[in-house]
């Protein structure tokens, strides 16, 4: 009969073999083997997280921002009566949530500043498990937040940032933009200018001190100089200058017959109605109409702007008049819960949010890079803008774009910018190579 | 010659709201010694006067046209002002001048704010440190904005000038220009005199009437003011209310200049604190001619002739005016000897 004998090596040994297998179900199910990437959903429910601006100059946008991700959630939950869901060509989602899951969200406020932009992602990444961020009302703060996530490992869906670099040189595997861009701005609105005003002109640029300032005031100077027009000036003006006169004063005595306000939000209600108190809208120069130009408009903006947008051309990425079926679903399905029409952000925002959730539920999956492969040259249409292209090189939309002006006899507050043209998406396209900039690859986190 | 005629032109308004800011400003800290980081709210408040005052006189009757619907299938809502319903083309004048008719509105209004502010929380401050009487102004400052915000959100809101006053001044013929050369906003203009106005109000109030004397006697020796049996505190109370009525105005009169929005005091304040600096601490005169003369060099600063020479002048031109004058002389251009100099 042999001798059972404990050493206190075999003891030692024993007790770590012992731990080991009793320790190899938790390993295996641990989040850094069995999720492979961050924030994996295991429960009934998705987390989105909706980074808008709650407070700042941009505040009002933010908060039609958030009403359309409230509508988009409550769509592809299957609630209310589904909005763009029945115009959208993919029919992937079936209203019942992603993946068999269902969305919530978490919501936080960029105060359109880039440094309290990312601690509220990371916020949301790190405490409440978003699985893709979006949002946004600034190029600034879009280029920041992409960044953030990219490093991190989620998703980031832009909203509002109409800035070239967010999709040319800072643009990044795991970010997206449905919204146009400077460069399609430029390439829409100069032949509109050329037909209106004339190939023989000259122009005085103001322009906010900022990435999507330089970037606007550089695609209308390149497009309108190929039309044969002279840029007279292009003074950088402080973000949220206030008084804008003492830029405006020079205009006056510069020879220059146009006025370029590369300016947003706050800024642009201010400069555009300062720029009308100073007569420049009626101002005759050379022998021409002065003229006003806006080359990004949005519906709220232009309210705040009041009368003084009447006449003034510029470009948006979208409008509640649009007759497609997608548009006029989308304004009935807002309209109904909130009381009056979305706005371009509002509009922006609720695409981004669906097209994600139906990436998602093609890819199978909520992991960056299957999504992102999902997307990427991903066509689609019934979101308002017709036939649209998800460009794989860089991440960018390709739409039609809209040209607008102010109208001359609004019926109503809300009625205050109407469609002159729609720019065939052919025509703004552009080689993805122009912008410059890496995507890089994907980052699934850990 | 015409551009720099321009120029100065365009100084005269914003140096006239830079010196009415730094006019309050000054007297608080003439009368009561207190730093009142809060005067920038006061500005806001008065121009949002203006927007309570034109949302009241535009409360409208609503009516449902079942004839016609929205884009998203409701009925049709037709709004028409009530004052426009009860007085027809008189409401509509009324609707017109809302900004000129707010000023009665908030002259009583921030004379209210003003004492409430200075009887509820400035009072506990006087004997305190300046560095808490800031922080405490300042986050005052902070919740009057929100509070603001929260009822009017955080877009500008449009307060155009009466129709009458829309057009431009050519100022230009009057100095042998061309017609059209030197042209300026008729608002603007009005807006100069409204500040000259208000400033020559303030000091022939301080200067010629009985109250005046006695509140510019407590401002050079409080307490033997106060042992010959006036209550001086009173007085100064009332003076807080009276800077707050300057601001007010300011911010109401400057709003079809500069649509009001929550942040707008701020975006005065520190520019009006760099203002009195300048004129010298507690000098009425020098901080309404420090006003003009900044408002002015500002302008000068952004054409694009000078930013050629020096770029970036036109956004420190003020701060480096400051620097130089602090340098050279602590106490301001017209300040006390002693004040800013210990």
């Amino acid at each position: 009969m042999s001798e059972f004998k404990i050493t206190r090596r075999g003891l030692l040994q024993s007790t770590a073999a012992a731990g080991a297998v009793l320790a190899a179900p938790t390993i295996f199910s641990s989040k850094a083997f069995a999720a492979g990437y961050l924030n994996e959903p295991k429960g009934k429910t998705v987390t989105f997280g909706f980074n808008v601006p709650q407070t700042g100059a941009y505040a009002d946008e933010g908060a039609d921002e958030l009403r359309a991700y409230q509508l988009a959630v409550e769509h592809i939950n299957g609630e209310g009566d589904g909005g763009m869901l029945n115009t959208f060509s993919s029919k992937a989602l079936k209203g019942n949530g992603i993946n068999g899951k269902k969305v919530v969200y978490v919501t936080g406020d960029t105060q359109t500043k880039s440094d309290a932009a990312r601690a509220s992602a990371k916020r949301m990444i790190e405490k409440d498990g978003a699985i893709m961020i979006t949002g946004g009302s600034s190029s600034g703060v879009a280029i920041a937040v992409q960044g953030l996530c990219q490093d991190a490992g989620v998703i980031f869906m832009a909203g509002l940032t109409h800035s070239n670099d967010t999709t040319g040189k800072d643009k990044r595997a795991n970010g997206f933009r449905h919204f146009f861009n400077t460069e399609m701005t430029g390439s829409a609105l100069a032949p509109v200018l050329k037909k209106n005003f004339g190939a023989d002109r000259t122009a005085y640029h103001l322009t906010a001190d900022y990435t999507w300032g330089w970037s606007q005031e550089g695609s209308i100077k390149k497009y309108t100089e190929q039309l044969g027009w002279k840029t007279a000036a292009a003074v950088r003006t402080p973000l949220g200058a206030g008084d804008f006169s003492q830029y405006i004063t020079p205009v006056l005595n510069s020879g220059a017959d146009v006025l370029v306000l590369n300016h947003y939000g706050r800024d642009m209600v201010n400069s555009l109605t300062q720029a009308v108190q100073f007569g420049l809208r009626d101002k005759q120069v050379n022998g021409k109409e002065f003229a006003i130009v806006v080359p990004l408009y949005s519906r709220l903006m232009a309210q705040g702007a009041g009368e003084n947008v009447k006449g003034i051309f510029g470009s948006t990425n979208w409008h509640w008049s649009l007759q497609d079926e997608g548009s006029k679903a989308f304004v009935k399905s807002f309209g109904q819960k909130y009381g009056f029409p979305p706005s371009q952000a509002a509009h922006t925002t609720y695409c981004q949010a669906i097209l994600y959730a139906d990436a998602c539920q093609r890819a199978g999956t909520f992991r960056p890079s299957g999504v992102g492969k999902a997307l990427e040259g991903f066509k689609f249409d019934g979101l308002g803008n017709g036939p649209t292209e998800y460009r794989a090189e860089d991440h960018q939309c390709f739409k039609d774009v809209l040209v607008v002006k102010g109208k001359e006899n609004p019926t109503s507050k809300f009625d205050v910018l109407e469609v002159v043209e729609v720019t065939p998406r052919a025509q703004v396209e552009y080689p993805a190579s122009l912008l410059g900039g890496e995507l890089g690859p994907y980052n699934d986190g850990k | 010659m015409d551009a720099i005629l321009l120029q100065v032109l365009n100084g005269l308004d914003k140096g006239g709201a830079y010196a009415l800011i730094a006019l309050g400003l000054t007297i608080i800290f003439g009368t009561l010694g207190v730093v009142n980081f809060a005067h920038g709210a006061l500005f806001m408040l008065g121009a949002f006067c203006a927007v309570a005052v034109k949302a009241v006189l535009n409360i409208q009757k609503v009516t449902i046209d079942p004839t016609q619907t929205t884009p998203w299938g409701a009925p049709m809502e037709i709004k028409q002002p009530y004052v426009e319903v009860w007085f027809g083309d008189y409401g509509t004048t009324i609707l017109d001048f809302s900004v000129p008719v707010s000023i009665l509105i908030a002259i009583p209004i921030m004379l209210m704010i003003g004492i409430a502010m200075e009887r509820g929380l400035i009072r506990y401050f006087y004997k305190r440190p300046h560095a808490e009487q800031i922080l405490v102004t300042f986050g005052l400052a902070i919740v009057l904005q929100e509070i603001v915000k929260s009822y009017f959100g955080a877009n500008p809101i449009p307060q155009p000038a009466p129709d009458i006053a829309n057009g431009m001044i050519d100022f230009g013929i009057l100095v042998g220009f061309d017609a059209g050369n030197v042209v300026y906003p008729a608002w603007r203009f009005i807006y100069f005199l409204f500040s000259t106005a208000i400033i020559a109000a303030v000091f022939a109030f301080l200067q010629f009437t009985t109250f005046g004397m006695v509140v510019r006697a407590g401002m050079a020796d409080r307490e033997t003011v106060g042992l010959l049996g006036i209550d001086i505190d009173r007085r100064f109370t009332i003076v807080f209310g009276m800077a707050a009525v300057v601001a007010g105005l300011a911010g109401t009169m400057y709003t079809p200049i500069l649509s009001p929005d929550y942040h707008m005091g701020m975006d005065f304040l520190v520019l009006s604190f760099v203002v009195v600096v300048v004129g010298g601490m507690g000098s009425l005169g020098g901080a309404v001619s420090a006003g003009f003369l900044l408002g002015i060099l500002q302008s000068f600063a952004s054409m694009n002739e000078v930013k050629a020479i020096l770029p970036g002048i036109d956004q420190i031109i003020i701060y480096l005016i400051a620097v130089v004058v602090l340098l050279v002389r602590p106490r301001g251009l017209m300040g006390r000897r002693g004040v800013m100099e210990q």
